[in-house]
């Protein structure tokens, strides 16, 4: 029934009147409105770069942003549903969510999305949108113009050189190393996103075939292709903080462990993270980043508009300003927030390549070429699935 | 005027909570329209039962509850007792306002940088046990659950001390003291023997609250209890918030089962009352005369210090970290400071305060307003309140929020009203009003009536007579009502985040979504705050009656 629903819903976007009116239209129409952009709250220079967003936005197109800050992006898509649910379907009360993975998913599936409004929006021009482009497939699963990219994350380690000689080299080799230091290392609690990708990224090297993680998961495929990662894992978890009995509940509780020295490892989404927090005093200044050797899961965040939402217009506006490339620069800019940019550099004029090739460095600050390859997520089944099971294993 | 006010609480209060658990509990029975389920049934039951772990949260769930409500009510007594001669009313006030005015989550978060393996006890005690690395112990976030019933504790310790100095002004205390210290009875003894039985009946509703809070807290089970499986309160509030949204059903019949455990743990204190009735009556007749009981006064005047020194230090860890910039292991004093928790943070702080106080001060009217036209009511009907008027009120408080407000918010949604201010200032108003309404009772009830008397024998009426002589009388303990209102305001979390959509954020929602990322220093400002402001309430209220009241000896301080 919500396929039904879901195909509805779509076929009625498709023929939406902002399809064909031009961009001009769009910008008349958001002047004077206040964006409720959704978005994670849990990190200092995130916020503080979606204030300057706004103020940007208020000063060139008279759109104002209110951040709503969230401790988990599903209760914005909780919040969308219990709208539908209601029948509020004009009006509602979120306007931009920052997205991806199972939460983009789910509203996909459910017909909780605008769009597709990609293509209509004039900055898309300097993305790279040809089929298997990292920004337009999530998870995954593909876009489809239902949301727009504007920062690019790849999963990574930082460890404190103050104390650590040598990171693990593979994820096979975190077990010998937390034989020799336990204690010293967690993950956070797979319940929550990097818990879960702290597992995704053993299970990619560990797989027998890593092939079948790009498909969605059955029973047979997904008992066969963990094998290994559990075993890896029992061995491991003994050595963990805590013994392996209690997590952080997120990344960032996990770097304060590791600030406070409780732990020498944490994990990020940001190969800028261990820099800026460094710089917000958050993390020793002997912390550095590290990958595995045969590289590391990268993603894309997106930005996606409710089908209800009140303000759509003014989205669609700070959705095109976050594409904007001094926008993107502002972004890298190790000093504002260090984002890496998802803008392709080929499509850049000359203005947009100064503005990048100006940008400072840090000492702590990967260089994208140590990052080594990229590995694409799994299929989000996989995720879900790895969830459970771990749970159903090491909950008591 | 007693029938206006009960219609008020009838359409605002009884008939919304009455909605939103028959569409939770409807939920928990595999109907929910909305995301299309259909079928009742008991399908959502065996999900929430084969959820890993769900036993083992029930149980600390459990434990924690009982076990930190009765360990703070023997403390209270015994603290009561202890320093009683020395505590009237409002100093004992002043002394535990801090303690009152903090929030639980902030509370949590500063005693969490106090205990932890690399918290500042662990820093003073690192070089002299030579340790260069933080221990790896579970001292927050223990499989037991410590940690959280120490919190709990904190906080509910100095609420119960002061409801239980309010009720003993309806007792003859100092007769009955004396009475039993002539017939030979030690301290401990009379009032284990004499005191507790006639304050009990006066104290048992406050008591529930406690249990009902300690059984169902979300921002301290996060923060300070066990992580793997978490208190139930907290896997709830993970399985509303999940992405897959079919969760909605088992998360409803969790709420269901949470209201049961509210229920039991009621049933329990119930079989305890009365097995302490039992036991106590054969003990009493006894005759022995418990001189070596005293001692035990001493420990709990221990306890108690301890206890004081603990959340002293937890409030002042925050205010700290808010000025500091790094501040690593194992430094008892941060390494650098700055200002910039407090700079930076700017116009998000500001307008989180402004909110804050709007709201706060919003509810605490209508709160106050409903309260006194409550009690004049009963006034002018000459009838004492009914048991069923005093569960009534108490009803918001002995719920768990969980259990209603999702169904509440849904309803809303329904009715098309907005979430938004209007909406969280309703709903906060139902959790202000049972406090303002515990704390103004005793006072009002307590004026002497010889003042009204001789007001009407001069023809005043009686709007003339509540305008000119009761309200400007009972000044002190209305703003000390006012004082509690907007320190229970400042401090809900989950009614302003269902009822806000979100929209809404308040010092508490911010301190919140800002301690699940990891920036002490931060949060440090935003809790500052969040104690700043029922402080200056409760300064308000002892300053305003020391101004105006300047040259009216009988209504200085006392009243409260």
């Amino acid at each position: 029934m919500r396929l039904a629903i879901a195909a509805a819903v779509a076929a009625s976007l498709m023929t939406a009147p902002i399809r064909a009116q031009d961009w001009q239209d769009t910008l008349d129409a958001a002047r004077g409105q206040t964006v409720y952009w959704n978005a994670w709250g849990g990190d200092g220079r995130t916020n503080a770069f979606i204030d300057w967003v706004g103020k940007e936005t208020e000063a060139r197109f008279g759109v104002s942003v209110r951040h709503v800050k969230l401790t988990d992006t599903a209760e914005a898509v909780t919040r969308v549903l219990s709208e539908k649910a209601a029948g509020r379907d004009t009006g509602g009360s979120v306007d931009l969510i920052w997205i991806n993975g199972p939460n983009f998913l789910a509203m996909k599936q459910q017909g909780l999305l605008h769009g597709p409004f990609v293509a209509d929006l004039p900055n898309a021009d300097y993305l790279d949108l040809s089929p298997g482009a990292p920004a337009t497939v999530d998870f995954t699963e593909p876009v489809e113009g239902m949301e727009s990219p504007w920062r690019l994350a790849r999963f990574v380690f930082a460890y404190d050189t103050a104390r650590v000689d040598a990171p693990p080299a593979t994820m096979a080799d975190f077990v010998p190393w937390a034989e020799a230091n336990p204690g010293r290392m967690t993950h956070p609690d797979p319940s929550n996103f990097m818990g879960a990708t702290f597992l995704k990224q053993a299970l990619i090297e560990l797989a027998p075939d890593a092939g079948v993680l790009q498909m969605p998961a059955d029973d047979a495929g997904f008992a066969a292709a963990t094998a290994p990662l559990w075993d890896w894992y029992d061995a491991l978890r003994p050595n963990l903080w805590r013994g392996g009995a209690a997590f952080p509940e997120n990344e960032s509780i996990q770097q304060q462990l590791m600030n406070d020295g409780e732990i020498d490892i944490a994990m990020y989404f940001d190969p800028a993270a261990p820099a800026a927090a460094i710089r917000a005093g958050l993390l020793p200044d002997t912390a550095r980043v590290f990958v595995p050797e045969g590289g590391s899961i990268g993603n894309v965040s997106f930005v996606a508009i409710p089908y209800n939402a009140a303000n759509r217009d003014g989205a669609l506006v700070v959705a095109d300003f976050l594409l904007a490339p001094e926008t993107q620069a502002q972004m890298q800019n190790i000093d504002v927030l260090g984002a890496f940019s998802v803008l392709d550099p080929g499509k850049l004029d000359d203005a947009g390549r100064a503005a990048f090739a100006a940008l400072p460095d840090d000492p702590a600050l990967p260089r994208i070429e140590d990052l080594g390859p990229t590995l694409i997520e799994p299929h989000a089944s996989w995720m879900t699935r790895l969830t459970e099971a771990w749970a159903n294993r090491y909950t008591r | 005027m007693r029938g206006l006010v009960l219609a008020v609480l009838a359409f605002g209060l009884i008939g919304p909570i009455a909605a939103g658990l028959w569409v939770t509990a409807r939920a928990g029975f595999g109907l929910m329209p909305a995301i299309g389920a259909t079928e009742a049934g008991l399908d959502p039951w065996a999900a929430l039962f084969g959820l890993p772990g769900l036993v083992t949260s029930l149980k600390i769930t459990a434990f924690t509850g009982v076990v930190s409500t009765l360990l703070s009510l023997v403390l209270a007594l015994a603290l009561t007792a202890a320093l009683q001669p020395r505590l009237s009313g409002g100093r004992a006030a002043r002394l535990l306002a801090p303690f009152l005015a903090i929030p639980h989550a902030a509370l949590a978060i500063g005693l969490a940088f106090v205990l932890a393996p690399s918290g500042w006890i662990a820093r003073a005690l690192a070089p002299v046990l030579g340790l260069d690395r933080p221990p790896d112990l579970a001292l927050v976030g223990d499989p037991w659950g410590i940690a959280l019933i120490l919190g709990l504790m904190l906080k509910e310790v100095p609420f119960l001390m002061l409801v239980s100095l309010a009720a003993l002004t309806q007792i003859p205390l100092r007769q009955h003291l004396a009475t039993g210290r002539s017939l030979g009875y030690g301290r401990a003894a009379v009032w284990l023997k004499l005191i507790v039985p006639q304050l009990w009946p006066l104290i048992r509703l406050p008591v529930m609250v406690v249990l009902a809070y300690a059984l169902s807290t979300v921002e301290m089970g996060l923060i300070l209890g066990p992580s793997n499986p978490p208190v139930l309160a907290v896997l709830l509030t993970r399985l509303f918030f999940a992405p897959d949204t079919a969760l909605l059903l088992p998360a409803s019949a969790g709420a269901l089962l949470q209201g049961a455990l509210v229920a039991v743990a009621f049933a329990l204190l119930w079989l305890i009352e009365r097995a302490l009735a039992l036991a106590g009556r054969m003990w009493v007749c006894r005759g022995g005369r418990g001189r070596g009981l005293d001692p035990l006064l001493g420990i709990a005047h221990a306890l108690g210090f301890a206890a004081i020194t603990l959340g002293g230090l937890s409030m002042l860890a925050l205010l700290i970290w808010s000025f500091a910039w790094r501040w690593p292991w194992p430094g008892a004093l941060p390494e650098s400071w700055s200002l910039r928790a407090w700079t930076g943070a700017g116009p998000g702080l500001a307008r989180a305060f402004g909110q804050t106080l709007l709201i706060a001060l919003a509810t605490t009217g209508i709160a106050l307003a409903l309260a006194v036209a409550w009690l004049e009511g009963e006034d002018r009907a000459r009838t004492p309140r009914a048991a069923w008027a005093e569960a009534l009120i108490y009803l918001p408080l002995l719920l768990p929020q969980i259990a209603f407000l999702f169904g509440l918010n849904a309803g809303f949604l329904r009715l098309g009203l907005p979430g938004g201010l209007a909406t969280v200032i309703w709903a906060q108003a139902l959790f202000v009003f049972p406090y303002v309404m515990i704390t103004l009772s005793d006072p009002w009830r307590a004026l002497d009536p010889r003042l009204t008397r001789a007001a009407a024998s001069l023809g005043a009426g009686p709007w003339r007579r509540l305008f000119t002589v009761k309200l400007p009388v009972l000044l002190a303990p209305i703003l000390t009502a006012a004082a509690i209102g907007v320190a229970v305001s400042v401090a809900q979390y989950l009614p302003t985040l269902f009822m806000g959509t979100g929209r809404i954020a308040t010092l508490t929602t911010e301190a919140v979504t800002l301690s699940s990322g990891s920036d002490r220093r931060v949060t440090g400002a935003y809790a500052t705050l969040q104690m700043a402001l029922p402080l200056a309430a409760y300064a308000a209220a002892f300053l305003i009656p020391a101004l105006l009241h300047r040259d009216r000896r009988a209504l200085k301080g006392g009243a409260a």
